[in-house]
This record gives structure tokens, sequence and C-alpha cells, in this order.
């Protein structure tokens, strides 16, 4: 026990929190370097030292990943009917609006159509910056419709997965979204049009247990925590930790739920080729 | 008196016990009259309770530690049970149970999870939490009812698909995805009942059917009250409140139309008869089966897909 009480908090040399001006550099989670926004973006959102995936949204996937101006989002304007009134320290129709307003995205999914090199696809991204990326009565019904148009126009389906799992503030509705999207793919499978998953980090609960897990072909990108229970959850049960990388794409792959595990600059012409294949 | 009593319940435990004290003694005293009237006082009171229960109270009766669960059902409605295990790939999840059996003349597969009583026999059924080899075996017994063209019956009641290491290395997600999809065109009538806890994707995972069925005193949503309490308020201390908020009981789930018919429980809960239980959920099963199979298999498909189709709420 110390004998005087610090008045100030410990500085060491390690602690010190760079604030970066104007927003312009980002700060790498995995080795600490400072890149530029300009630079990172380039690079694929990650790191040109140690290549950690930054985590994105829906808009630079499809930045990523579709011809320029090629992509027409659907159902724009869905959004969350607050179904059960739920509250909890907060309303959650507030707690929707003020999300909306931070995100400028309407839930935690945007879908469409859009040309891959040329070759047309249905399309669902989930943003994880909205609510968890958790799946409510909008996530689900927006990638049943994107699956029904896959099945439609006889084109490949694509969702990028970075969820939390399931909605808790829509109750039992959330959870049969799952059974909704799963019979969704159900249809297409049957039609054998293909159907690729993309895992990102996070993707767990009930997204993992529906359609991320459901691909004909699941692809992870590098290091993401991919997962049905959360680890908090498993440590406590187990009552011990978790070992190295438990949980992880490499941990997935190893044990044979994953197929590929694809760098972010390569996804494109991976997608590419695997489309190709499959048609 | 070692029955198992919840809180709200002790009154009611409290007369049931003073009135069969004074059975004793009737013979000796002139005390009939009074029984009677204490008599008609519990039945009163009982009516009171159990008909005005909160949602957290009827979690609480879900879980009752007497309540009836999968053999007993299937002991009491079906004969000529023949269990079957494994999932051919990795082991026998006891958690699960499953297997041939004939309700009055019609021959189905019985699926459903499985608690224990005691501490060794939950210990032995992993307080009905399943591993992936549960839902790979469920999957595997459905695929040989669909192959003999019999009917599915799956029971619910479970605190969860279970949350260990090995479960996430043997793929947990992967095998409630698959059995969702697979489920859901299942070319033979699949009867759904929720008859304790539904939780999760845990419940779920054997939940796709042609009608879902829900026992009086269940609940059934995305997640526990306690883990939704922890992570929304922070706190183990507002289950009342989240099970409240999830709207997770029988009535609110036949108004939300995620399930079908709610098949009444005897006064007090299913615990307190199991053979009055049993014969509600027989009457409701054949009632539902014999509408399934007048329908042929592509309407029924169809008819499965477009009702969870319609599932969900929102604007646009």
């Amino acid at each position: 026990m110390a004998w005087f009480k610090r008045s100030k908090e410990n500085i060491a040399s390690d602690s010190t929190k760079l604030e970066l001006p104007d927003g312009l550099w980002e700060k790498c989670p995995g080795c600490g370097e400072i890149i530029h926004k300009k630079q990172l973006e380039m690079n694929f959102w990650t790191c040109t030292k140690c290549e950690h995936h930054f985590r994105i949204g829906s808009s630079e996937y499809i930045s990523i990943l579709f011809d320029k101006n090629s992509f027409r989002e659907n159902d724009r304007k869905m959004r969350s009917a607050d179904p059960l009134g739920f509250v909890d320290s907060k309303k959650y129709s507030d707690r929707v609006n003020e999300t909306m307003k931070k995100t400028g995205l309407s839930d935690a999914v945007r879908t469409g159509t859009g040309k891959i090199e040329g070759r047309e696809v249905s399309f669902a991204c989930m943003d994880f910056s909205f609510i968890g990326g958790s799946m409510g009565s909008v996530v689900g019904e927006k990638i049943s419709r994107a699956i029904d148009r896959a099945y439609r126009h006889r084109i490949p389906m694509i969702i990028i997965s970075a969820s939390g799992g399931a909605r808790m503030m829509e109750g039992a509705y959330s959870l049969m979204q799952m059974a909704k999207t799963s019979s969704r793919l159900a249809r297409l499978a049957e039609e054998g049009i293909p159907y690729f998953s993309i895992l990102t980090d996070p993707t767990t609960g009930g997204t993992t247990a529906s359609y991320a897990m459901l691909g004909d072909i699941n692809i992870a990108e590098p290091k993401a925590l991919i997962g049905f229970a959360g680890p908090r959850v498993i440590k406590q049960t187990i009552g011990k930790e978790l070992p190295e990388g438990f949980q992880s794409s490499e941990f997935l792959l190893e044990n044979g739920f994953i197929d590929l595990i694809v760098q972010r600059k390569d996804l494109r012409s991976k997608l590419v080729s695997l489309i190709d294949f499959c048609k | 008196m070692n029955k198992a009593v919840l809180d709200f319940e002790k009154p009611i435990f409290e007369l049931e016990s003073k009135i069969s004290e004074m059975r004793q003694y009737a013979d000796k005293l002139d005390i009939a009259d009074e029984i009677t009237r204490l008599e008609r006082k519990v039945k009163k009171l009982k009516e009171s309770v159990y008909g005005d229960l909160t949602r957290w109270q009827k979690v609480q009766l879900a879980r009752h530690p007497e309540r009836p669960y999968t053999l007993d059902y299937i002991y009491l409605m079906a004969s000529d049970f023949i269990e079957l295990h494994g999932d051919r790939q990795c082991k026998d999840d006891k958690s699960i149970v499953g297997g041939f059996a004939k309700i009055d003349e019609h021959k189905v597969m019985i699926i459903g999870h499985q608690k224990g009583r005691d501490t060794k026999s939950n210990v032995y059924r992993n307080f009905g939490m399943p591993n992936p080899e549960g839902y790979r075996k469920a999957l595997r017994l459905m695929k040989l009812a669909e192959k003999f063209n019999r009917p599915v019956i799956t029971m619910l009641d479970t605190p969860g698909a279970y949350p260990g290491l090995e479960a996430e290395q043997r793929g947990q997600a992967e095998a409630i995805a698959r059995n969702l999809l697979e489920m859901s065109r299942l070319k033979v009538p699949v009867i759904v009942v929720i008859i304790g806890e539904g939780a999760s994707g845990g419940a779920l995972g054997i939940g796709v059917g042609d009608r879902i069925l829900m026992l009086e005193n269940c609940w059934y949503s995305v997640i526990s009250p306690e883990s939704c309490s922890s992570i929304l308020w922070k706190s183990w201390d507002f289950k009342e409140q989240a099970a409240e908020a999830l709207r997770l009981t029988a009535p609110d789930l036949l108004q939300q139309k995620i399930i079908d018919r709610i098949v009444p429980e005897p006064l007090g809960g299913a615990h307190t008869n199991y053979e009055a239980a049993a014969k509600n959920l027989k009457t409701a099963i054949l009632e539902e089966l014999n509408q399934l199979l007048k329908l042929k298999t592509e309407k029924l498909l169809d008819l499965r897909f477009s009702k969870f189709a319609k599932m969900g709420v929102w604007h646009e």
C-alpha cells in the first residue's frame, strides 16, 4: 500500500494517448501504428504494417467490392417498428432514432444488387455500428428480400455478416428472423443458386446460427471473432481461461467450419473466381 | 413436505397443508364444515393466484423442478416408444431424446429436449442444454422420419444451447443453422410444442414447423430474462422487468402470431397433474395432426414457408 495517495493519474511513457488532429489519422488496434486515413482507405482499411483488419461498414464494403456506380440499394426506408414497446434503461425507439442519426443508417443491414467485375449479384452487408449489428425484424426482412432477388433473377447471393446476434429488444420476433432467413436460403439452394457467406469481426449468436454459417462457401476475414456463445459467457461456464485464438477465423478453419480465410484486399478477386466456378 | 414451492404459491400450500392436518382429526371432531369452507377458499385463492401470474412468475413455473419433461409426455401420450440414439458422427447427446412412437393410431417421430430431475440426472442430461451433436442427432431422426413418411413432433424445453468450449469447436452455430434450414423443407408434417423453457437459438434449433403449440405456463424468447437483465441493465437484478419487456409468455406470443395455439395446463401448472397436462397436449396434437395430414406435401411446405416469412414487424 502506498504511503501517499497520488493526486494525479500515473503518467507512464506507454500510457500516452495520442490526440490525433482533425480525425485524419487512425491508430491501429493491432500494432499501434499511426496511419493516415487516406492511406488506410487505399489499403482496404487494413493496417499497412501488421495487416490488422479495421472494422468497417457497408459503405466501405460496397466501395471495395462493386464496380463503380453499379450498386443499387433496395428497401432503404425500412425501419424498426418497436413491436414490443421495449424499454430498458432507455426506450428502444429512442435508441433506434439516436443510432439512425449518429450513423446515418436506417438499420443494421444494407441490401441491394450490383456488379462485381460485370457479374450481377444480390448483396447484403451488416453494419456493426448499428446497435451491435443486431438482427431484428428489419434485418431479417431485408436479408430475406435480398435472397428473394437472388432467387428471382438467378444471380449469386453474397452476405457480409458483422453482428452480435439477434436483437433483444424485439424479443421472439428477432429469434424468428433466424428461421425466416434460413428457409429462404433453403429455397435458394434448391434452385442451385450459389450463396457466399462472408464472416467478419465479430459474428456471433443468432447471426452465426443462421445465415452466416449456411454459405455454400463460408469465407472469413483474418482473425475475426466468430462463434455462437460469446467468449465471456463460455469463460464463465467452464470456469477457466480460453485458449489463445479460440473462436478466431483460423480456429474455425482448423475445425472445419470455414472454407477460406481471405484478406480484404483479395476479397473481390476471390469472389469473382468463385462466382465463375459456380456458374 | 419436500415439495418445491414457489414464493407466490406459499399461501396456497399453507392452506392446503392446514386442511390435510385437519382431515386427520376429522373423525374425532366435527370440523367437516370448516374443512369444506377452507377447501372452497383454497380453490378461490388458486384461481386468483394462477389466473393473474406475472410474466416472471410464469417463467418460474416453466422451470418448476417437478414439471413434466419430454419423456414424461412421451410415456403419458404415446405407446411403443423406441428411443434412438446418436448423431452418427460424434456421440449421443443426452439432452435431446427422440425416437419412434405411436399416438393413438399415428406412427410418429418424437424429439425433445430432456432435463434431469436431480443433480445426478441433471448432470447426465447436461441440464437440458444440447451440444452440437444433440442438434445433429435431432436432424438425423427428422430425416429418418421423412424417409419413412412419419410426422415429426418436437418438444422444446431448454435453458439454451450449451455455451462450452467443445460446443464451439464442434460448431454449435452451424448445427443450429443447419437444422433451421432443413426443418423448413422437411417433407413431413412437423408439430412443435414448447413444454417449458424456450431459450433462444437452443430452442429454435428443433423448433421450425407447421404448427407451433405452447403450454400455458411457458416462456419462449430470444434471450432469458436473467441474461437480458445482465446485458441491458448491466445487473442480474432486473429479471422481472426484463421478463415483462420481452413479452415472452404464451398469450404474448399468440398475439405476436409466433405461436398458433395455447395448450391449457391444469390449475397450478402442469406439474400438479401430469395426466391432465398430457391429455390436453395429446388432444391438441391430434387435432393439429389430423388437419396437417390432409395437406399435400407441396402445399404443406408452401404454408410452412409463408408462415415464417410473415414473422416480424417493420415500417417502410
